[in-house]
C-alpha cells in the first residue's frame, strides 16, 4: 500500500483523499517512510518537517470529515526548495551562512501551499544560492539523480528533482533562473516548467537574480504539473513585478493535450555542435511525433540565442552581487571572526569568505566587476542590450509560429565531480534553457526518451510567448500522452539507480547537514 | 595642516575669495508608513519595533512602493518648479554599512523624478533665486548608538547597537545647484534658503520638518574662488548640519577655514567634514581606505515610475499656497512692515500670528505677544514657538482681554504663565487666579486714599497743579494691588480727590 | 585585457569578502576566463538598442500608504547574532557613512 501510495500521481492522490478512499495522514506517512528509506542514497532532503507535514495532513483530514470543499491538491505531498522562507522550517538557501535560519515568514507560495492542503514534506537541496547545474554547489553535499547515484539530479533546483524522481514526494518546487527547473527535470526524467516572469510570485524567495528568478513546478506528470502551476501562481501585492492578470488555464490545456494545427518552430541554433548525439536524436524524433499529431513544424532562427550565456553569466552575477550583499553577519545568519577587536567591516569580509562557497564567491565577484565604474556600460550595459534582442528574437519568432522547441539540455546527466572544476562546460549545462529566463517567457522541459549511448532521460522543451503558458502543457500532454502509448509505462519506471549503493556512502535517514 | 592654520576673519575672506554653495537636503516623509513597507514611520517607539522582512533586508523580502510617497515627491518637485520625469526608476546603490539592512540603498540615480526647478529665496531686501538640480525619492537607514569610546562618538567606540526603526522611512533628497554670486550674503543665504524650504515643505504638508529631531537633515557644500578669477574652487561638504542656525555657522567656518588653507598657498581638499554645534567649526570626515563605487544599477524589484500626466496636473491643480505667495498676501493683509514680516517668518510665527488674526486679534497685537512674550518663553525653554503649548485661539482671546481693558498687560502676561502651565483657557485663569483689572471705584478708592496718605509732599504737588506728578501715586497704587489697578481709573481718582485735572 | 591580482583584491574589497592569497589567484585565472567570454555581448549590442531591465510596460506598481503590523522588537531579534538593549549588537564600525 505504502509503495502504491508513493508512485501514485498527484492528481489522483488528491482524488483519493477528496473522495476518502485514503486519508491525507496516510499519505504524507508512506511519503516520509519512503524518505526514510532512500534519502540517505538520494540526499534530496536539507530538512525534513516530519510533524508539520503530518501535522498538515491531519488538517486536511478534518477539513475532509467536516465537508469542507478541498483544494485541488489537498493532501498531497510536497518537496519545497530551501529558497523559499517558512516560518516553521529552517530555511538556508544550501549556504553555510544561513545554516539553521529560521525566517519569521513564509513566502508567498509557501503559504498559498499551505492555504491550499498542500503538504510540505521539507526542505530541498539545492546549489548554494541557486548558483549551480548539479547541487554540487550545496554547502550541504551534492544530491544524487535516481537513474544513476553517481550522476547529478541537475541544478540548482536538485534536491526536488531528486525527490520527485525518487517517489519521496509527488511534487516538488523549484526556481529557475538560468535553467534551474527545467534542466533538473531534464536530467531526472521529470516535467518541469519555468512560468512567464512574474507569474509566480517571488516575496519570499531568497534572491538570487531578482530579474530572472521565476519559481515553478516539478512534476512526474504534465498534469501534476499544471494543477501545481495553477496552485502557486497568480498576483501577489507584496512582489512589484508580479504580474496582475489570471493565471493562464494551464490545467485544461493539459487535459486537452492536443496539437493539431498548432505552428511548431524549432529553434535552428539550440543544435548542433556541443550537443549528445542521443539528445539530437531523440529530440528530432519528439519533433516528428509533433508532426505526427497534426503540428505543423518550422525551422526558425533566433540569431542573438547565441549571446544568452554570456549575457546571462553578466546579468545574473551582477544582480547576485547586490543581492546577496545583505549576508553580512549584522542581523542573522553566521557570524565569523568577532572576537571583541575586529570591525565590523573585518567581520563582515571575514565572514563572507567563510560563509559563501567558491562557485558564489566568485559570481559576486564577476557581478562587482560588471558593476563598477568603468565597466557597467561595457558589461552589464550591453548585457541588457542583449537581452533586448533575444526578446526581438521570441516577438520575431512568435509572430511565425505558436510555440518554440529545443532540447532542454546539450547533454543527459552528467558525473558528479565532471564539471566542478571548469566553471564554463558547467554553465554550458543551460545554453538552451537561459534565452527564456533572459526573455522572461514561459518554458517547460518534458520527457521525450532516453539517450541510445548512456540510457538517461532527455528533456524536451518548449516554449511559448509570454503569459501564454497554457501552450506549453498542450504541447507537452500531448507529447507525454504518445510516448507512453508507444513505451507501454511512465519513462521514469526505467530508473534503476536506487538499486545500487552509492559512491561515498549513505547520510543518515532524512538526517541531512542543516536538517 | 588645514587644521592649524592661522584664523582668517570673515571680511577679510570674503574681500578675496567668492564663495559658491550648494546644499543637499534630506527630508524624512510625514508618510504614514514606510517607503518600501506597511511598518509604521514612528519616532522614539521602542527600538526595533517597527520593522518587518522588508525593512530588516530579511533574505526573500521585496520592496513595494508607497503611493502616497511618490505622491508627495512630486508635489514637492511641483512646488519647487521642476520637470516631472514621465518615466524614471528606482537604483540600487551599493555600499557596506550596518545600519542599511540590505547593505544597498534604494535611491535614484540618474534618473530623478523631478529636475530643473527653483526656490527664491528673500535675504533683506534682495531675492536669490537657488536652481534646484533634482529631487529624487530615497530610504532611510537605521540608527546606530555608539558603546565605549568618548560621548555616543563613532570613533573609539567598542560596538555599536542598531536600532532599524527608521531604515525604510521615506526620505526626499533636494539638491541645489551651485549658488553663486551671494558674496558675503552666502551663510546667510544658505540659512533663508533652508528656512524657504522647510516653510516650504510644511505647507504641502509632506514632512514635519523638524531639524531637532532629523526629519530634516542638511549637507553643505562649499567653495572658494579667489575674486574675479572666473573659476570654481574645490569643494567640501559638511555633513551632521542639523540646525538652521548651524547651516549658517557652517558655511561661515568653512569659509574662513578653506581662506586660511588658500592664503597658505595650500590646497582645499575635496573631503567630507563635520559640523560640531559646540565649537561651531568643522573637522574632516575620515577618509575611506577605497574610494568608493556605489556600483548603481536599476532596482530589479521594483517597477518604473510613470506617473501618468493628468495625475501630475491634478496634484499641481491641488498644491496649496505656497510660503512666498503667502508672505506677500499676508503683508498686504496686515499692512505690518517688511523687518516685522520677516521677524514673523525667521521665528516660525507666520502661522502662528495668521492663526491668531484668524481668531480675532489685530495683525499688530498679534505679532506683539508672539515675537515678544511668547518668543521670549520659546527661547527660555529652549522649543521653538509652534510648540509652546498655547494656541493661536488662545491668544487672540488674551489680546481681546486687553484690548477690552479686562486685563492689562502685567496680567495678560500671568494669564499667558497660566495657559503655558497648562491651567486652562484664558478665561479660566482669570476666574481662578483672580486676574480681572480692579477698575470697581470702591475697592479702589481705599488703594487711592492710601496712596495720598503715603505721599502728602507729592499730593501737594499735585495741588499745586503739577498734574504729572499723579504717576508716583498711581504706581503706588498699582503697586499696592499688585498690578490688578485699571491705571487710567486711579489716575482719574488721584486728579479727582486733590483737585486737580478736569474732573 | 587580462585582469590583474589587483584587481581581483579590489574587487574583493568592494564585496567584503576577505579572500586567501590562494583564492586570490584562482580566481584572477577563472575571472579572466570568463570575463573574456562574457564580452562577446558586445559584439551585438550596438548603440540605439535599448537595455531591458524590467518587463514590459509594467510600470506603477504602488501600495497604499496602510499599516501593516510589524514582527515587533522580540520577533525581530530573535535570529540576531547578538543583541543589547532591544537592539542588534554589531563589532565597533570603522568607517562614517
Amino acid at each position: 500500500m505504502s509503495d502504491e501510495l508513493t508512485r501514485m500521481t498527484a492528481a489522483r492522490i488528491a482524488a483519493a483523499v477528496a473522495a476518502g478512499e485514503v486519508s491525507a495522514v496516510e499519505v504524507a506517512s508512506a511519503h516520509l517512510a519512503r524518505i526514510d528509506d532512500v534519502d540517505g542514497k538520494v540526499r534530496a532532503f536539507l530538512h525534513v518537517a516530519r510533524d508539520s507535514a503530518l501535522a498538515a495532513a491531519r488538517q486536511v483530514d478534518q477539513h475532509r470529515a467536516a465537508g469542507d470543499p478541498l483544494g485541488p491538491l489537498a493532501g498531497v505531498p510536497l518537496a519545497l526548495k530551501d529558497v523559499f522562507t517558512t516560518l516553521d522550517m529552517p530555511t538556508t538557501c544550501g549556504s553555510r551562512i544561513l545554516a539553521g535560519w529560521q525566517p519569521p515568514y513564509d513566502a508567498t507560495i509557501t503559504r498559498r501551499l499551505r492555504e491550499a492542503g498542500v503538504v510540505i514534506l521539507g526542505k530541498t537541496n539545492m546549489d548554494e544560492f541557486a548558483m549551480g547545474s548539479s547541487t554540487e554547489n550545496s554547502a550541504f553535499g551534492a544530491s544524487r539523480n535516481p537513474w544513476g547515484l553517481d550522476l547529478v539530479p541537475g541544478g540548482s533546483s536538485g534536491g526536488s528533482s531528486a525527490a520527485v524522481a525518487s517517489y519521496e514526494a509527488a511534487l516538488g518546487i523549484g526556481t529557475d533562473t538560468g535553467g534551474s527547473i527545467r534542466q533538473p527535470a531534464a536530467v531526472c526524467g521529470l516535467v518541469g516548467t519555468k512560468p512567464t516572469y512574474g507569474g509566480s510570485s517571488r516575496y519570499g524567495v531568497i534572491a538570487f537574480a531578482s530579474s530572472l528568478d521565476t519559481p515553478g513546478p516539478l512534476a512526474r506528470t504534465v498534469l501534476d504539473a499544471a494543477l501545481l502551476h495553477e496552485v502557486m501562481s497568480g498576483h501577489d501585492p507584496c512582489d512589484s513585478t508580479s504580474v496582475d492578470a489570471p493565471v493562464p488555464p494551464v490545467v485544461a490545456a493539459a487535459r486537452q493535450a492536443d496539437v493539431a494545427g498548432l505552428r511548431v518552430g524549432v529553434v535552428a541554433e539550440l543544435s548542433g555542435e556541443g550537443y549528445e548525439s542521443g539528445v539530437l536524436s531523440r529530440f528530432a524524433e519528439a519533433v516528428e511525433l509533433l508532426e505526427s499529431l497534426g503540428a505543423k513544424i518550422t525551422e526558425v532562427s533566433c540569431p542573438h540565442f547565441s549571446y544568452g550565456l554570456p549575457a546571462y553569466y553578466l546579468i545574473a552575477p551582477s544582480e547576485a552581487s547586490s543581492n546577496l550583499a545583505r549576508f553580512d553577519a549584522m542581523r542573522y545568519g553566521l557570524r565569523t571572526g568577532d572576537d571583541g577587536t575586529r570591525s565590523a567591516e573585518e567581520v563582515m569580509a571575514l565572514t563572507r569568505a567563510a560563509g559563501f562557497g567558491p562557485e558564489v564567491k566568485r559570481r559576486i565577484m564577476l557581478g562587482t566587476y560588471a558593476l563598477s565604474s568603468g565597466y557597467y556600460d561595457a558589461y552589464y550595459g550591453k548585457a541588457q542590450q542583449v537581452r533586448t534582442l533575444i526578446r526581438r528574437d521570441f516577438d520575431a519568432a512568435f509572430e511565425q509560429v505558436d510555440v518554440l522547441v529545443s532540447p532542454s539540455t546539450p547533454t543527459t546527466a552528467f558525473r558528479l565531480g565532471e564539471r566542478v572544476d571548469d566553471p564554463m562546460s558547467m554553465y554550458l549545462a543551460d545554453l538552451c534553457t537561459i534565452p527564456s529566463d533572459l526573455a522572461q517567457n514561459a518554458a517547460i522541459s518534458v520527457p521525450c526518451g532516453l539517450a541510445p549511448e548512456n540510457g538517461l532521460p532527455v528533456g524536451l522543451q518548449v516554449m511559448a510567448p509570454v503569459l501564454a503558458d497554457d501552450r506549453l502543457y498542450r504541447v507537452a500532454a500531448a507529447v507525454e500522452a504518445a510516448l507512453e502509448q508507444r513505451w507501454g509505462q511512465p519513462l521514469l519506471a526505467h530508473a534503476h539507480g536506487l538499486d545500487a549503493e552509492p559512491p561515498g556512502g549513505s547520510w543518515p535517514a532524512g538526517a541531512g547537514p542543516g536538517a | 595642516m588645514s587644521e592649524t592654520m592661522p584664523a582668517v576673519s570673515f571680511d577679510e575672506a570674503l574681500r578675496r575669495y567668492e564663495p559658491v554653495i550648494g546644499l543637499e537636503t534630506h527630508v524624512e516623509l510625514g508618510t504614514t508608513t514606510k517607503m518600501f513597507c506597511g511598518c509604521p514611520t514612528v519616532f522614539g517607539a521602542e527600538p526595533n519595533s517597527a520593522v518587518c522582512p522588508v525593512c530588516l533586508g530579511l533574505p526573500g523580502s521585496l520592496p513595494v512602493a508607497n503611493r502616497t510617497a511618490i505622491e508627495y515627491t512630486i508635489r514637492i518637485g511641483l512646488a519647487l518648479n521642476c520637470t516631472i520625469a514621465t518615466w524614471c526608476r528606482f537604483a540600487r546603490k551599493n555600499y557596506f554599512y550596518p545600519d542599511m539592512p540590505k547593505d544597498f540603498q534604494i535611491s535614484q540615480y540618474d534618473e530623478p523624478l523631478c529636475t530643473d526647478g527653483w526656490l527664491d529665496v528673500a535675504v533683506g531686501e534682495r531675492t536669490f533665486r537657488v536652481g534646484i538640480e533634482r529631487v529624487h525619492l530615497e530610504e532611510d537607514t537605521g540608527k546606530s548608538l555608539h558603546v565605549g569610546g568618548a560621548t555616543g562618538r563613532i570613533h573609539g567606540a567598542d560596538y555599536s547597537l542598531v536600532d532599524y526603526n527608521r531604515a525604510g522611512i521615506p526620505l526626499v533628497e533636494v539638491v541645489t545647484k551651485p549658488v553663486d554670486g551671494t558674496g558675503e550674503l552666502a551663510p546667510v543665504v544658505a540659512r533663508a534658503y533652508v528656512t524657504e524650504l522647510r516653510d516650504l515643505l510644511r505647507s504641502l504638508g509632506v514632512s514635519d520638518v523638524r531639524m531637532e529631531e532629523g526629519s530634516l537633515r542638511c549637507d553643505v557644500n562649499t567653495s572658494l574662488a579667489p575674486r574675479g578669477s572666473g573659476t570654481w574652487g574645490t569643494r567640501t561638504e559638511t555633513k551632521n548640519v542639523n540646525s538652521l542656525r548651524s547651516v549658517e555657522r557652517s558655511v561661515r567656518s568653512e569659509i574662513e577655514r578653506q581662506a586660511a588653507v588658500l592664503d597658505a598657498g595650500g590646497r582645499v581638499v575635496q573631503e567630507t567634514r563635520h559640523f560640531h554645534e559646540d565649537s561651531g567649526t568643522t573637522t574632516a570626515g575620515r577618509s575611506k581606505e577605497e574610494a568608493q563605487d556605489y556600483r548603481y544599477f536599476p532596482e530589479p524589484d521594483l517597477v518604473p515610475i510613470a506617473p501618468p500626466a493628468d495625475w501630475v496636473a491634478e496634484l499641481r491643480a491641488a498644491l496649496p499656497e505656497l510660503p512666498a505667495a503667502r508672505w506677500a498676501r499676508l503683508q498686504a493683509e496686515w499692512g505690518l512692515p517688511e523687518a516685522d514680516m520677516t521677524a514673523l517668518r525667521n521665528a516660525g510665527a507666520l502661522d502662528l500670528v495668521a492663526g491668531t488674526v484668524a481668531a480675532g486679534a489685530s495683525p499688530e497685537q498679534a505679532r506683539k505677544w508672539w515675537l515678544g512674550e511668547l518668543a521670549r518663553r520659546a527661547n527660555e525653554s529652549g522649543t521653538e514657538l509652534a510648540a509652546l503649548p498655547v494656541t493661536p485661539a488662545q491668544v487672540a482671546r488674551v489680546s481681546e482681554l486687553v484690548s477690552t481693558g479686562k486685563l492689562n498687560d502685567k496680567l495678560a502676561r500671568q494669564v499667558l504663565d497660566g495657559v503655558l502651565a497648562g491651567e486652562g483657557s484664558p478665561d479660566e485663569i482669570v476666574m481662578a487666579r483672580g486676574l480681572a483689572v480692579v477698575s470697581d471705584d470702591s475697592a479702589l478708592a481705599v488703594a487711592v486714599d492710601d496712596a495720598i496718605a503715603a505721599s502728602p509732599e507729592v499730593a501737594d504737588k499735585i495741588r499745586a497743579g503739577k498734574v504729572a506728578a499723579a504717576g508716583a501715586l498711581v504706581g503706588a497704587v498699582m503697586k499696592a494691588t499688585r498690578g490688578q489697578a485699571d491705571a487710567a481709573r486711579a489716575r482719574e481718582l488721584i486728579l479727582g480727590r486733590l483737585g486737580a485735572g478736569g474732573s | 585585457m587580462p585582469i590583474t591580482r589587483e584587481e581581483v583584491a579590489h574587487l574583493a574589497a568592494l564585496a567584503r569578502l576577505a579572500l586567501t592569497d590562494a583564492e586570490l589567484d584562482l580566481y584572477a585565472g577563472q575571472l579572466d576566463v570568463i570575463i573574456s567570454n562574457v564580452a562577446r555581448v558586445q559584439e551585438v549590442a550596438a548603440d540605439g538598442i535599448p537595455p531591458m531591465t524590467h518587463a514590459a510596460d509594467l510600470a506603477n506598481v504602488y501600495r497604499e500608504d496602510v499599516i501593516i503590523p510589524p514582527l515587533g522588537t522580540e520577533v525581530a531579534l530573535d535570529q540576531a547574532p547578538a543583541a543589547e538593549q532591544e537592539r542588534f549588537k554589531v563589532p565597533r564600525i570603522l568607517a562614517e557613512e
